[in-house]
């Protein structure tokens, strides 16, 4: 099976469900990319937000599972309580070593991984919230030649995460909730 | 890339200069999890650059003791999923209760939380008395503080909700006395629990037992040693034994799958029905 030649990574923590459930119905199922969703949340919701997530998109939406392949046109979601990790073959790999900005999956450590793992075959985007999470990682996907999109901060619930990374990291371009689907699609080469 | 300055080609020199040296094999670990904590030690021991940190590591037998227990993860909690806790309680207990001797071997318990918790339980269903827990670990520096069985005090609360959420009913700070910033937890609860250091990676099996228990240690390794280690269970492991992983973590898709059937509460939770 050939794994996703081209990875979005979207990191969100409060306020960040919302330009989910906006950007998904958007996404074609012909995408070539994988989506992972690294979203911080208290365990409990685990189940209901795939079923959420699923409702709104055409394409399958799972938990990511430790040494599964990324494959294309497949909706992921970081499992609470873990780092979600990438190998350089592009399979999952699951961590339960010490929370990141305080939070358990941390968006930094996605990225950064994500970022070693497919260089400039990547996008990060990263969402509404309310802590610092994601910055360096957006700096980690920049030097490996990957794409750093964040979402407007007028447009998010809690600017302060999307704010930050603007100011600590290289950003390529700022996007409404509303483009984002078109945005990802392109990346995608849709 | 600044933060991860060593590259997984460099990772992996470090590991067989360990494995040479040293003896501790993380050839086999899952890369990504290890590349990540080899950059952090790096980085947190403030290296100028990679060469000094191989020097240190080859030339200086404490700094590799150092690099072999931070390149590791020994996070762990008390109770952690309750509800695999409440499965413990309700669906191997009283199965374990029929034997006259409980033979339990907790593998890769880190600094002890979880290995205390069970005897927690074993305690509350009056088998702690004729039970043993082996808890091993490839570190010993976890093990020493898992044997004075003291934990921070600061996160007992989290601890107590955990242990309710679990189906515990009595008043969970009479196990422990505080003590300044720690927890000791009560010597009859560690009387039965013996730490000792075993490296699954290397070591063979030790006993036969009723139950292991070994969370969140598999996701750290490749697909063979998952098989290999897994196999070491299995061969552990008495007819009709209970083999308990994280709740990440599965039999499906490994060497032993057909040894084992799943329990019928979704909880991660194996019993050996082939030999």
């Amino acid at each position: 099976m050939t794994t996703a030649p081209y990875l979005i990574v979207i990191g969100g923590s409060a306020g960040g469900l919302q330009p989910i459930l906006t950007l998904l119905p958007g996404l074609t199922a012909s995408i070539q990319a994988a989506i992972l969703i690294v979203l911080h949340r208290q365990s409990h919701y685990e189940s209901v937000l795939t079923e959420l997530l699923s409702a709104r998109s055409v394409l399958p939406v799972k938990e990511a599972a430790e040494k599964e392949p990324l494959l294309p046109g497949t909706v992921y979601i970081a499992p609470a309580d873990y780092h979600l990790l990438i190998e350089a073959d592009h399979t999952f790999a699951l961590d339960d070593s010490e929370k990141v900005n305080f939070s358990r999956p941390s968006i930094d450590v996605t990225f950064t991984s994500a970022a070693m793992a497919y260089g400039s075959n990547m996008t990060a985007l990263l969402l509404s919230g309310a802590n610092t999470d994601g910055s360096e990682g957006l700096m980690d996907v920049h030097e490996a030649g990957g794409t750093t999109a964040v979402q407007d901060p007028a447009t998010a619930d809690v600017d302060y995460m999307p704010r930050q990374a603007i100011q600590l990291a290289p950003i390529d371009i700022i996007l409404q909730p509303q483009e984002m689907a078109a945005f990802i699609n392109g990346m995608a080469g849709v | 890339m600044s933060r991860n300055p060593i590259s997984e080609q460099e990772v992996s020199l470090l590991l067989n200069d360990v494995l040479e040296r040293y003896g501790y094999d993380f050839t086999e670990y899952a890369p990504a999890s290890i590349n990540r904590r080899v950059n952090h030690l790096y980085h947190a021991d403030r290296f100028p650059s990679f060469a000094e940190y191989r020097y240190r590591i080859i030339s200086d037998p404490a700094y590799a003791l150092r690099f072999v227990e931070e390149i590791t993860v020994n996070v762990t909690e008390m109770f952690r999923d309750p509800s695999f806790y409440q499965a413990l309680r309700t669906e191997v207990l009283p199965v374990l209760a029929t034997y006259p001797f409980i033979r339990i071997w907790h593998a890769g318990c880190s600094t002890g939380e979880e290995v205390y918790s069970f005897a927690i339980l074993l305690k509350e269903a009056k088998l702690l008395h004729k039970a043993v827990i082996y808890a091993t670990d490839i570190n010993a520096g976890v093990l020493e503080k898992g044997r004075k069985g003291m934990f921070r005090l600061s996160q007992m609360q989290q601890y107590s909700r955990n242990y309710m959420e679990s189906g515990g009913r009595e008043d969970f700070s009479a196990y422990y006395t505080a003590n300044y910033e720690y927890a000791k937890f009560r010597e009859d609860l560690g009387e039965k629990i013996i730490f000792s250091p075993h490296n699954l990676v290397t070591d063979g099996s030790f006993n036969e037992f009723q139950l292991i228990i070994c969370r969140n240690v598999l996701i750290y390794f490749n697909k063979t040693l998952q098989d290999r280690v897994l196999t070491l269970f299995s061969d552990s492991l008495e007819q009709l034994g209970f083999l308990a992983l994280g709740s990440k973590e599965t039999l499906n898709f490994t060497s032993v799958t057909r040894k084992f059937k799943q329990l019928e509460n979704r909880e991660k939770i194996w019993r050996k029905v082939q030999l």
